[in-house]
């Protein structure tokens, strides 16, 4: 039993990680440009089959072309944002929300399509020589490219982190996500903000998706169900602390795995939600996010 | 130097300027000043190009200002500082001041400029390392004035910075904005607190409902019957 419970924590937190590297992804486009990108699960949907096909017709070695994966999808991200997302830079707050919803959606519905036409409805997975390697360790099993996954989860996050702690550029965005008045008065170009903010979540739903196609399976159906798991991590964690949305992941992916084990795969969703509702309730900031002022 | 000529402007459907114009010369300290609501803080950011003018032009030194980005207005060398100072209270005072450099041109001068903000305001090289939203009112305010000048611009512009601060207080910024003045910054003071900005400044614009009413030196604006009863009665 204690061992079972132990496997279920340890497959929790690997999926954990990589519901935490979508959600950062979302939050750093929401949190810069206050768009909230619907079509995020499509864009990890399209990295995913981006790593399969390359893979499946070339042979690339899906942690190989990582990188290539994340370069497409920041082109995606660019030319959706130059065709659409900017015309909603200049918008209020609330309208930039509920326009770019509308929008996510219909991008979403249209990606979705997209890849059914092309690719069919069945489930894929990307299947690599060393894919059914197991660690073992005190009873429970680390399935290999999971465990990289993670790791390459944690990689991208730290670096993130090091990039807006460190850099001028970085320091820039978080400035412009608390104050884009203040941040424009001080020289900071922050339609260039949003646009790199924009491209950078893009990548990083890329790279989720990729992972999501080694570790698990991918099939065009899926973008809504990550977008969703993204906005529950996001809030959870709280804007404005990638570190933060980071832990909420590896909770949220813990706290289904357990349900999955005690309760039955019925009430997965059901539990995800209710931990959302109770965090809304008693820390309406997240569990990680500063309050205002 | 810098020129505000027939200025209208607004928000959405209503009108807040109506042909404003002022000018402030090279080095000059001028006072805007008038009620809550007259259009001080439109103004400025005219100037800083936040708000675009429907009519009129703004100029620095014959240079039209309306069609720039507000990130270029900074590189050109005017620098605003908004009501209430609107310091990353999520950034520490050091990284609030870096951005404060932020374009190629001022990121070369950083060190230059972060010596003499620090030199004004000593407070801010000892709490360098904390947040700024551990800081009180009045630090904030040093905070959000060092950082724009770490652009080292040519004309500061500052919407109320004695807003919400001890008498005490008030007096200190007001120093620090004569010596900032003094080193040949020219200024743009935009405040509520009459009598203390036209006793500050060589020169002073009066706005009412969105037009200038008056202008003058700040003594003879003080002795305006018109200004005395309505502001410093």
């Amino acid at each position: 039993m204690l061992s079972a419970v132990a496997q279920n924590v340890v497959f929790g937190l690997l999926v954990g990680g990589l519901y935490g590297l979508a959600a950062v992804g979302l939050s750093l486009v929401f949190g810069v440009t206050k768009f909230l990108n619907v079509s995020h699960g499509e864009l990890l949907m399209l990295g995913g089959y981006a790593a399969f096909w390359m893979y499946t017709l070339f042979r690339v070695d899906p942690f190989f072309g990582l990188p290539l994966v994340a370069v497409l999808l920041v082109i995606l991200g660019f030319i959706l944002y130059r065709l659409v997302f900017v015309r909603m830079t200049k918008l209020n707050d609330e309208s930039k929300i509920r326009n770019t919803m509308l929008v996510g959606f219909g991008l979403g519905i249209i990606f979705q399509n997209v890849a059914l036409r092309l690719w069919s409805a069945d489930q894929r997975g990307i299947t690599t020589t060393y894919s059914s390697q197991v660690l073992k360790f005190l009873g429970v099993r680390f399935p290999v490219v999971r465990v990289a996954s993670f790791l390459i989860a944690l990689v991208v996050l730290v670096a993130l982190h090091l990039f807006l702690k460190r850099t001028y550029l970085g320091k820039a965005i978080r400035a412009t996500v608390q104050d884009w008045e203040a941040a424009a008065l001080l020289g900071i170009g922050t339609e260039r903000v949003y646009l790199i903010s924009f491209v950078m979540g893009a990548g990083l739903a890329g790279l989720a998706g990729a992972l999501v196609s080694v570790g698990y399976s991918i099939e065009p159906s899926m973008g809504l169900e990550w977008t969703l798991t993204s906005l529950i991590v996001m809030v959870l964690g709280g804007l404005g602390s990638f570190v933060g949305t980071f832990v909420a992941g590896l909770l949220l992916g813990v706290t289904q795995s357990l349900t999955f084990l005690w309760l039955g795969g019925t009430y997965r969703e059901v539990v995800a939600l209710l931990l959302f509702l109770l965090v809304l309730v008693v820390r309406p900031q997240g569990l990680f996010g500063v309050k205002e002022g | 130097m810098l020129e505000v000529v027939g200025i209208d402007a607004g928000y959405k459907d209503l009108q807040a300027l109506w042909g404003v114009s002022l000018r402030v010369n090279e080095g000059e300290l001028v006072a805007l000043v008038g009620p809550n609501g007259a259009g001080k803080t439109t103004t400025l950011k005219v100037i800083s190009g936040l708000i675009r003018p429907t009519a009129g032009n703004v100029l620095l030194d014959g240079h039209s200002l309306i069609k720039e980005p507000p990130h270029k207005i900074v590189e050109l060398g005017v620098s605003q500082v908004l009501e209430g100072g609107r310091v990353f209270t999520g950034l520490t005072v050091m990284e609030n001041l870096e951005l404060g450099a932020f374009s190629a041109k001022a990121r070369k001068g950083r060190a230059e400029n972060l010596e003499r903000v620090f030199a004004l305001f000593p407070r801010l090289k000892e709490r360098q390392r904390q947040r700024a939203g551990t800081l009180s009112g009045g630090e904030r305010q040093m905070l959000a004035i060092g950082r724009a000048l770490m652009s080292n611009p040519r004309i500061l512009l500052l919407d109320e910075p004695s807003f919400g601060l001890a008498p005490l207080l008030v007096e200190q910024i007001f120093r620090m904005i004569t010596e900032i003045n003094k080193q040949g910054v020219a200024v743009l003071l935009v405040e509520q607190n009459v009598r203390a900005a036209l006793e500050l400044t060589q020169r002073a614009y009066v706005i009412e409902n969105g037009r200038v009413v008056g202008e003058g030196s700040g003594e003879a604006l003080l002795s305006f019957e018109s200004i005395r009863s309505a502001y410093l009665a």
